[in-house]
């Protein structure tokens, strides 16, 4: 599998490839924690969230929030304790590259989380990390001691007035845990169920009190921001999306692998055709998600030749989303029902249940698409399907019911002819029947 | 009618508590009170709690529920009410061996189905059941994040990526034989 950066000088990926990057030395030589001295050294929090605004740094882990906007909205004058957790709970089908920042290279996780807490005045800091990734938690807690030894956390950091401590934390087996309400209620050690908002975490979080959740790739993305300045950082990329991003990409293609490209990176098509090498065995590329499973499907056609540009703007204009990046490409061979069946059972698993439209929706889903795959579709199941995700959509408690619908949705959209084939296997009426669109 | 439940009226868990609370060795009340000491609340440390508890008695029990209750000061309904939202808590007996295939579309179009009838095959077990005995429980999964090195499994914590029969054959005879060696402790 290929960890590297494409177009750009490599930034989240700068030490990945490194002997003993997971170590706070190689961590150290290399540029690591210079800039959480930078920031100790003189900068005050409102500095230092000025940078990330400038950055136009978004959110990484699917909803492309403006980091340093979110991280505004907490109240300086809360006598509240306040927190900032990082989101590990990468548990979006197709979605990877976490896991590799983290096992790689602990330490930038561990300064953008420092930094955090010091523009936001938080004392105590989670990491939230999937359940199944225990492994990655072991590496964590070795760097979070290595630090605390190096006097890069716990009481009076570098000789500054600057305390702070950093805790790792386990999820069990839970989709809906990477919501960041849902994993908030996680962390209080309650089932993951999202809560309303507003009020959002920054003003009552976790324990109620003012909290910023954060995705990993985000985090890690703040120590070269301070380094560099926050609008060098945004001219890595595009005036809206700054800086460079961290692709996951699997399924048929030659070389899948973590990819760090600059934001606005052009286009789509080459980078799977070269940068990915193309598709497994020479077949033809049939469909690409893009964003992890929730965006969605973009068949081959709106990529082939239309010169998709990569990042939220660029992908929107193309029909679908950035998400988490999460590229799962789909070769000729693929049969789209089939893949469409296989996403809604994985939202209908892992729906938590809160709300009845996602709850009874996705499982209503689930019948009709197990009942098709048997051979019993009816040509009238496609409006079904549609007006089942209709009554889902923006209708759910949480984004889990829209994240349900969307790639259903597009693909009956751009892939009929795969439904077609399914809903009346033996009659030929299927084709003035199927309301397709 | 039966009786309601409500805030003013809570469950009455003295009458619920197990004959049996279970017990651990001094190391592993360390342990425990370590992840405690992380968390300004308790209950916060339920999760971490659970997989100890699982790792020592093999599986969430009555008795490790009490447990549980008792250290964390909820109620026994508080513990099960959480111990039931997450996949990876098991509030039954697994297989000494818990071998997990991820069924999720990246790992499905490179051939999980494949190396989930293997699988299958192979121990004579449908996904969700255990061996007779008692040495594998065979589950599908949802996505564990190993999309670009599919198909992959894990067994216990331990990821096993870019699979084929043959490398799935290896690793369950290094299980049957009992060699096989967890490269983490959970």
């Amino acid at each position: 599998m290929f960890i590297g950066a494409i177009g750009c000088e490599p930034l989240q990926l700068k030490r990945v490839n490194l002997e003993h990057s997971r170590t706070i030395d190689v961590y150290k030589r290399n540029g690591g924690y210079d800039a959480i001295k930078k920031v100790l050294g003189g900068m005050s929090p409102d500095d230092v969230i000025n940078e990330v605004k400038k950055s136009a740094l978004r959110g990484r882990g699917g909803a492309g929030f403006p980091t340093g906007m979110k991280w505004s909205f907490v109240p300086k004058d809360s006598p509240k304790p306040k927190y900032v957790v990082c989101n590990a709970d990468e548990s979006e089908p197709g979605t990877f590259k976490d896991r590799y920042l983290m096992e790689r290279d602990p330490h930038m996780l561990i300064e953008g989380m420092l930094i955090a807490a010091y523009a936001l005045g938080a004392r105590i800091n989670y990491i939230y990390t999937r359940g199944e990734y225990r492994y990655l938690i072991n590496i964590m807690d070795a760097a979070l001691d290595e630090a605390r030894s190096a006097g890069l956390l716990g009481e009076k950091i570098l000789g500054t007035d600057f305390s702070c401590d950093i805790y790792t934390h386990t999820g069990a087996g839970a989709y809906i845990c990477g919501e960041e309400t849902a994993l908030l209620s996680s962390l209080e050690g309650l089932r993951g169920h999202p809560r309303m908002k507003p009020p959002f975490p920054a003003v009552s979080g976790l324990y109620a009190c003012p909290t910023v959740v954060n995705n990993v790739e985000t985090l890690t993305a703040v120590p070269d921001i301070i380094k560099m300045g926050g609008e060098a950082y945004q001219k890595l990329g595009t005036e809206k999306s700054g800086g460079t991003k961290v692709w996951s990409v699997s399924g048929h293609v030659n070389r899948p692998g973590v990819y760090e490209l600059p934001m606005g990176y052009v286009d789509m098509e080459k980078f799977i055709m070269e940068d990915c090498q193309g598709i497994l065995n020479d077949k033809k590329l049939k469909a690409v998600i893009p964003g992890g499973s929730s965006v969605y499907i973009m068949p081959a056609a709106d990529i082939t030749g239309k010169g998709v540009r990569m990042d939220y703007e660029g992908l929107v204009a193309a029909g679908s989303m950035v998400g988490s990046g999460g590229f799962i490409v789909m070769d000729e061979t693929v049969d789209v029902f089939e893949s469409t069946k296989n996403l809604i059972e994985f939202y209908k698993h892992e729906s938590c249940g809160w709300c009845t439209p996602c709850r009874e929706g996705t499982d209503w889903l689930v019948k009709v698409f197990k009942r098709i795959a048997r051979g019993e579709g009816r040509p009238e199941d496609a409006q079904l399907i549609l007006d089942l995700c209709d009554n889902i959509e923006g209708k759910s408690f949480c984004p889990l019911g829209d994240a349900a619908a969307w790639p259903i949705q597009s693909a009956i959209k751009k892939f009929p002819e795969d439904f077609k084939r399914h809903l009346a296997p033996l009659t030929m009426q299927t084709e003035t029947e199927v309301a397709a669109d | 009618m039966s009786e309601q439940f409500t805030p003013n009226n809570p469950l009455p868990q003295e009458a619920k508590l197990p004959a049996e609370i279970a017990s651990f060795s001094p190391a592993v009340e360390a342990e425990i009170d370590a992840h405690l000491a992380k968390y300004p609340v308790k209950r916060s440390a339920i999760l971490p709690l659970m997989f100890i508890v699982q790792r020592e008695r093999g599986y969430l029990d009555p008795p490790g529920v009490a447990y549980l209750a008792d250290r964390l000061g909820v109620r026994i309904t508080d513990i099960w009410e959480v111990a039931t939202f997450y996949s990876m808590i098991n509030t039954k007996p697994v297989g000494k061996y818990h071998v997990q295939i991820c069924r999720t579309l990246s790992c499905k179009i490179m051939g999980a189905g494949k190396i989930t009838e293997h699988c299958a095959k192979r121990l004579g077990i449908k996904p969700g059941e255990t061996t007779e005995d008692g040495m594998f429980s065979l589950s599908e999964v949802e996505c564990l994040g190993s999309c670009g090195t599919a198909p992959m499994m894990q067994i216990g914590f331990d990821y096993h990526e870019n699979l084929s029969a043959e490398k799935v054959d290896e690793i369950l005879d290094s299980c049957s034989r009992g060699e096989y060696r967890y490269s983490m402790k959970s």
